[in-house]
C-alpha cells in the first residue's frame, strides 16, 4: 500500500460534495443574518444540495473506487449510491419543512444548517473506510440531529426528544468507541480493509474477542438504525421532534447507520459471517416483531410511523444477513423505495398541522377523504406502499429483500417477516379506514404549500413508477454496488 | 420458444383488453360530473367487451398451447419478464370478467351516490387487476395483479358496503393479504428452484423434488384456498359478500373467488403434481365438507344476502371437489361450474341489490308475497333459483352433473355425498323463495302501503337479461364452452398422470383411503 506524503489535489476532489454541503451551511449561517426571509435560506439550500448532487453526479465517472487520505475515505458506488438517498432525503425534508416551520414559529436560520451539516456527516459516513472517520462521520451527524430534535424550543416534549436522543446516542457512542479501541487492540489498525487482512493474517476470523468487538460495533449502530431492543429512543424523539426532522431522521440516520453497519461488517468483518449474523438475526426477527405489533396500539400518528420505522429497520436488516453483495444492494434498494415513501407519509402529517391544531391523532384523519380526496389518495399510496402491496414501490423493495434471504438460505426468516408485513397491515389499513370509511368529526383545513405540493408528487410519482418498473432502480443500485 | 403461439393479430389484443379499463380509470381522475363518469365507465367496460370479442374468434381450439402471446422484457435483473397468454383454461373466464363488469357498472347506475368517481376509478381498476390474473404467464406479473385488486376491492366494501362494513373490508383484506404473503415465500423458493426465472410454463416443466413440492404447495394452498374459499378458511367470504355493495359481491362472487380455483389449475396441478396428488385426499374431503356445511348453514341464515353468500361455499366445494377428481369430467365440470356459479351468483347478487333499493332490508322475514308485487322480478328469480339448485335445461346441471360423474369415477362415495348437496341446496333455495315470493304479503311493500316497491325497469332488465341467456344457452348446448378447454384440460389431465406418486407415509391421506377403501 503506497503512503502518500501529503493530501493531494485529488484527494480533495473525492470530498468535494461532503464539502460543498459544509461550506453551503457556513454560508446559510451567514445569509441567516442578512436576511429574514426563510425562503431564500431554503431555495439556497436546495441549490447547494443539487450542487453536491452534480458533484456525485461527475465523480460517478470514476471507473475505479477511489480512496483518499490515505484510504481513510473511499469514494465507490456503494458511497454514491448511499449519497444519493441523503440527497434526496435532504431536498424533500426542505420542501416539506419550509410552511411547517413557519407554523411552528420555529423559523430559525441554523435550521437549514444544521440540515446541512447532519447530511455531510451521513455522507462521510457512507464514504468511511476507516473507523475513525465513520467515528467523525457519526458525531456530526448525531450532534446535528439531536440540536434539530430539539429545535422547538418551547415545547415540552421536543425538548425531552432531544435530550433522550441525546443520552442515548452518546451511549451507543460510547459503545462503538469501545468496539473501535477493541478492534484495534488487537489488530492494530482501523482501517477497514487492513482489520480483514490482519484478522485472516492472525487467524483471529471468529475469536471471541474479536466477537465482541463485533458485538459492540453492531449495537452502536442498531441504536443508530433502531433496531430492537435498542429502539427505546425511537418513539418519543420521532414523537416529540418537528414533524419536518422525524422525516429527515427516520431516513438519514438509518441509512447512514445501514451503509456503515454494511460497510463494516463487509469489508473488515467479511470473515465471520456466521458470528454477525447470529447476532442479528435475532435482532430482525425482535425488530420486525416489536415494531409491527406495538405499532398496532398506537393512535398518534407519529408515534405509529416511529413503531414503523422500526418494523422496516427489521425487513432491511434481512439483506445485510445475507452477507452477499447481492443482499447488501436489496437493502440499499428497499431504502430508495423507504426514503420516498415514508417522506410522503411525513408530509401528508405534516400538511394536517397548522396553527393551534396539533393533526396528529388518528381521530383527525377521520373522514378526511370528503374534504380532502387528493391528499387521501395519496396517504392512501404511501400506507400500502408501507404495507408493501403491489403495484406500490413497497412491494418492489421487500420482494428483493425477502429474495436475497431466501437465496442465502434464510427461507425462515422470510416467512417471518411476511407474517410481519401481513400483521403491520392491519395498522396502516387504519390510517385508510378513518380517511375513508369514517364520517369526519370537524372539518380539517389543510396547509399546503408549492414546495409540498411537489414533494408530494414526486414522492407518490415515484412510488408508483418503481412500483411497475422497478428496473431504473434497481440496475442504478445493481450498477453502484455490484459493477 | 415453441411451446406458445405468438399473436398475430395486428395489435396486442390481450394488452388492450387488459389495460384498457385502467386507461378509463385514469381519464376519470380528472372529470368531474357523475353523469359524465358514470358513461365513461360504462363505455370502457363495454368497449373492453368488444375489443376483446376477436379472442373467442381466433382462439385456437385444437391446441393446449398459450396463444395470442406478448413477450417483453421488463425487469431483466431478476429475469422477469412481461409475458401474458391465454389458453382453454382462462379464456372463458376473460368473458366472464368482462360481462360481469359492464353489468356492475350499470347495476350501480343509481345505487351508488357518493363518491362516484371513486367508485367507478375503483371498478375499472379491479377489472384491470382481475384480467391481468387470468393472462399472466410470469408468476412475478402474477402475484402484481393478484395482489392489487385487494385495494380497490378493500376500498369497494369499506367505502360503498353495508352497516358492518369496516369489519368485513379488514377481515376480507388480512385473510387474503396472509394467504397471498406465504405464496409468495413460495414463489421466491420457487424462483430459484426452477432457474431463476418466474415462467410458468418454465416452471410447469421442471421436475421438483417431493420434499419441495410438499412445502410449495401449502404456501400455495394458503394463498388459492382462502380466495376459493375452502372449509376452515371461507369465513370472510359471508361478511365480505354481505356487506359490499352489489357491484362488489358481483364481482367477488362471480370473478374473485374463481381466481383462487383457477390458481390450483394454473400453479399447483402443473408444477406440483407430485403433492397435488398427495394432497388430494384431505382437499377432497374439504371440498365435501364444504358442500354439505355450506349448504346447512344455509337453512339457518335470516339474511338473504349471507344465505347467497354461503351458498357459495357450497358451491366452491364443487368446483374443488371437480378439480381434484382428476379426470376430464371433474376438471372440465369444476371450470365450467366456476362459470355457472359467476352467472349464477352474479346475477343473484344483481337481483339482491335491486330489490334492496327498494325495501332496504335483507332480513328475509320482511319480505313475503313478493311475487304479487312484482311479478316480473319473482319470475326471473325462479330461473336463477332453479339454476342455482342445478335443474337440467340450466347452465347449473351441466356443471354438477359433470362433477359429479367424475367425482364418481374417482371414489364412488365422493359422488354420493356431492349429490346430498345438491338435495340440501334445492331445499334451502326453494324455502328461500318460499318465503321471499309467497305466504302473506309484507303491507309495507303494497301498492297502497307506506313503502311500495316496482317491478324491474328497463335498465334493470337489460342488466339481468345477458346472464339469463348464457344460463339457457350453456344449460342446452354446454358444448360451445366445453369445446375450447377440451385441449388444455386433456394436457392438464396428461401431466397429472404422469406424476410419480411413489408411496409417501401420509397418516391422513392413508386413513382417508382406508376410509373411502371401505365402500
Amino acid at each position: 500500500m503506497a503512503i502518500e506524503t501529503g493530501i493531494g489535489l485529488l484527494d480533495i476532489r473525492v470530498m468535494i460534495p461532503e464539502l460543498t454541503l459544509i461550506c453551503v451551511g457556513l454560508l446559510l449561517m451567514l445569509l441567516d443574518l442578512l436576511t429574514k426571509k426563510k425562503e431564500v435560506l431554503a431555495a439556497v439550500g436546495i441549490a447547494g444540495t443539487l450542487l453536491a448532487l452534480y458533484g456525485t453526479y461527475k465523480l460517478y465517472g470514476f471507473a475505479e473506487p477511489q480512496s483518499a487520505f490515505w484510504d481513510m475515505f473511499v469514494l465507490d458506488g456503494y458511497a454514491n449510491v448511499f449519497k444519493i438517498i441523503f440527497y434526496l432525503n435532504i431536498i424533500l425534508t426542505i420542501c416539506i419543512s419550509i410552511k411547517y416551520m413557519a407554523v411552528e414559529k420555529a423559523s430559525y436560520g441554523e435550521y437549514y444548517a444544521l440540515l446541512m451539516f447532519a447530511t455531510s456527516g451521513m455522507m462521510i459516513m457512507a464514504s468511511a473506510a476507516d473507523l475513525i472517520i465513520l467515528y467523525l462521520g457519526l458525531e456530526l451527524m448525531a450532534l446535528s440531529t439531536y440540536i434539530l430534535a430539539g429545535l422547538l424550543r418551547t415545547q415540552r416534549r421536543s425538548n425531552e426528544a432531544a435530550l433522550k436522543y441525546f443520552f442515548l446516542g452518546a451511549f451507543s457512542s460510547a459503545f462503538l468507541l469501545y468496539g473501535i479501541s477493541l478492534t484495534y487492540g488487537l489488530t492494530g489498525t482501523t482501517n477497514l480493509r487492513e482489520i480483514a487482512d490482519t484478522l485472516i493474517l492472525i487467524q483471529m476470523n471468529g475469536d471471541p474477542i474479536i466477537y465482541l468487538a463485533v458485538i459492540f460495533i453492531i449495537i452502536a449502530f442498531s441504536f443508530k438504525i433502531a433496531l430492537a431492543p435498542f429502539h427505546m429512543w425511537a418513539p418519543d424523539v420521532y414523537e416529540g421532534a418537528p414533524t419536518s426532522i422525524t422525516a429527515f431522521m427516520s431516513i438519514g440516520p438509518k441509512a447512514a447507520g445501514f451503509a456503515v453497519l454494511g460497510r463494516v461488517l463487509f469489508d473488515a468483518f467479511g470473515g465471520m459471517q456466521v458470528q454477525w449474523a447470529s447476532i442479528l438475526v435475532p435482532l430482525a426477527i425482535i425488530t420486525m416483531a416489536v415494531g409491527s405489533i406495538i405499532a398496532l396500539a398506537q393512535t398518534n400518528i407519529k408515534r405509529m410511523l416511529a413503531y414503523s420505522s422500526i418494523a422496516h429497520a427489521g425487513y432491511m436488516l434481512l439483506g445485510i444477513i445475507t452477507g452477499t453483495p447481492e443482499g447488501l444492494t436489496s437493502t440499499v434498494s428497499y431504502l430508495v423505495i423507504y426514503t420516498f415513501m415514508n417522506i410522503g407519509a411525513f408530509a401528508i402529517v405534516i400538511m394536517l398541522r397548522r396553527e393551534g391544531f396539533q393533526g396528529e391523532h388518528l381521530d383527525d384523519y377521520m373522514g378526511l377523504a370528503k374534504s380532502h380526496p387528493a391528499a387521501s389518495a395519496l396517504m392512501l399510496v404511501f400506507m400500502f406502499s408501507l404495507t408493501g402491496i403491489p403495484p406500490t414501490a413497497g412491494f418492489i423493495g421487500k420482494f428483493y429483500v425477502f429474495m436475497e434471504a431466501i437465496n442465502a438460505g434464510y427461507t425462515y426468516l422470510a416467512i417471518i417477516a411476511v407474517v410481519f408485513s401481513a400483521i403491520s397491515a392491519f395498522f396502516y389499513l387504519r390510517v385508510v379506514v378513518y380517511m375513508y370509511m369514517r364520517d369526519p368529526k370537524e372539518e380539517v383545513v389543510l396547509s399546503s404549500s408549492p414546495t409540498m405540493s411537489i414533494a408530494l408528487a414526486v414522492t407518490a410519482t415515484m412510488i408508483l413508477i418503481l412500483g411497475v418498473f422497478p428496473s431504473i432502480l434497481l440496475n442504478l443500485v445493481r450498477f453502484s454496488i455490484l459493477g | 420458444m415453441d411451446s406458445v403461439i405468438f399473436n398475430n393479430l395486428n395489435y396486442s389484443i390481450l394488452s388492450w383488453t387488459v389495460f384498457l379499463p385502467f386507461i378509463g380509470a385514469v381519464i376519470l381522475l380528472f372529470m368531474r360530473s357523475a353523469g359524465a363518469i358514470r358513461l365513461l365507465a360504462l363505455l370502457t367496460t363495454i368497449l373492453t367487451f368488444v375489443i376483446s370479442l376477436p379472442i373467442l374468434a381466433n382462439f385456437d381450439k385444437s391446441t393446449f398451447k398459450m396463444q395470442f402471446v406478448e413477450f417483453r422484457e421488463w425487469i431483466p435483473a431478476w429475469g422477469i419478464n412481461y409475458f401474458i397468454g391465454i389458453d382453454g383454461i382462462s379464456i372463458l373466464f376473460i368473458f366472464l370478467t368482462t360481462i360481469l363488469s359492464v353489468l356492475c357498472v350499470l347495476v350501480s347506475w343509481k345505487a351508488i351516490e357518493t363518491k362516484v368517481k371513486e367508485f367507478h376509478i375503483a371498478i375499472l381498476i379491479m377489472e384491470t387487476g382481475m384480467l391481468g390474473v387470468f393472462v399472466a404467464l410470469d408468476f412475478f406479473l402474477f402475484y402484481l395483479f393478484w395482489e392489487a385488486m385487494l385495494i380497490p376491492m378493500f376500498l369497494l366494501i369499506g367505502v360503498w358496503g353495508g352497516q358492518n362494513r369496516v369489519y368485513a373490508a379488514i377481515k376480507f383484506f388480512l385473510y387474503t393479504l396472509v394467504g397471498s404473503v406465504l405464496m409468495l415465500v413460495g414463489i421466491v423458493v420457487l424462483y430459484f428452484a426452477g432457474g431463476n426465472t418466474l415462467d410458468i410454463l418454465v416452471l410447469s416443466s421442471v421436475q421438483y423434488p417431493f420434499k419441495l413440492q410438499f412445502w410449495l404447495f401449502l404456501a400455495f394452498f394458503a394463498a388459492f384456498a382462502v380466495k376459493v374459499p375452502m372449509f376452515p378458511v371461507h369465513t370472510w367470504l359471508p361478511d365480505a359478500h354481505t356487506e359490499a355493495p352489489t357491484a362488489g359481491s358481483v364481482i367477488l362472487a362471480g370473478v374473485l373467488i374463481k381466481m383462487g380455483a383457477y390458481g390450483f389449475l394454473r400453479f399447483s396441478i402443473p408444477m406440483l403434481p407430485d403433492a397435488t396428488k398427495y394432497f388430494a385426499g384431505p382437499i377432497l374431503v374439504l371440498s365435501i365438507i364444504a358442500i354439505i356445511y355450506g349448504a346447512l348453514v344455509c337453512f339457518a341464515q335470516k339474511d338473504f344476502k349471507r344465505l347467497i353468500a354461503y351458498s357459495s361455499v357450497s358451491h366452491m366445494g364443487f368446483v374443488t371437489l371437480g378439480l381434484f377428481a382428476f379426470n376430464t369430467q371433474g376438471v372440465e365440470g369444476g371450470i365450467l361450474q366456476m362459470l355457472n356459479h359467476g352467472i349464477i351468483t352474479g346475477a343473484m347478487f344483481l337481483m339482491i341489490g335491486i330489490i334492496y333499493e327498494r325495501t332496504h332490508t335483507r332480513v328475509i322475514a320482511d319480505y313475503g308475497g313478493f311475487a304479487k308485487l312484482v311479478p316480473w322480478y319473482a319470475g326471473l328469480f325462479i330461473v336463477l333459483t332453479l339454476a342455482s339448485i342445478g335443474l337440467p335445461g340450466t347452465n347449473g346441471f351441466i356443471g354438477e352433473f359433470l362433477i359429479i360423474f367424475g367425482a364418481f369415477k374417482a371414489k364412488k362415495i365422493l359422488g354420493v355425498l356431492a349429490a346430498t348437496g345438491i338435495i340440501l341446496g334445492a331445499g334451502y333455495m326453494l324455502w328461500l323463495y318460499q318465503r321471499i315470493f309467497f305466504e302473506t304479503a309484507n303491507s309495507d311493500y303494497e301498492p297502497a302501503g307506506d313503502h311500495p316497491v316496482r317491478d324491474l325497469d328497463r335498465r334493470e332488465v337489460m342488466v339481468l337479461l345477458p346472464l339469463i341467456v348464457f344460463v339457457f344457452w350453456i344449460g342446452f348446448y354446454p358444448n360451445v364452452f366445453l369445446e375450447y378447454m377440451h385441449a388444455s384440460v386433456e394436457h392438464l389431465i396428461g401431466t397429472m398422470n404422469q406424476a410419480t406418486y411413489a408411496g409417501h407415509d401420509n397418516i391422513l391421506a392413508k386413513f382417508i383411503t382406508e376410509i373411502f377403501n371401505g365402500y
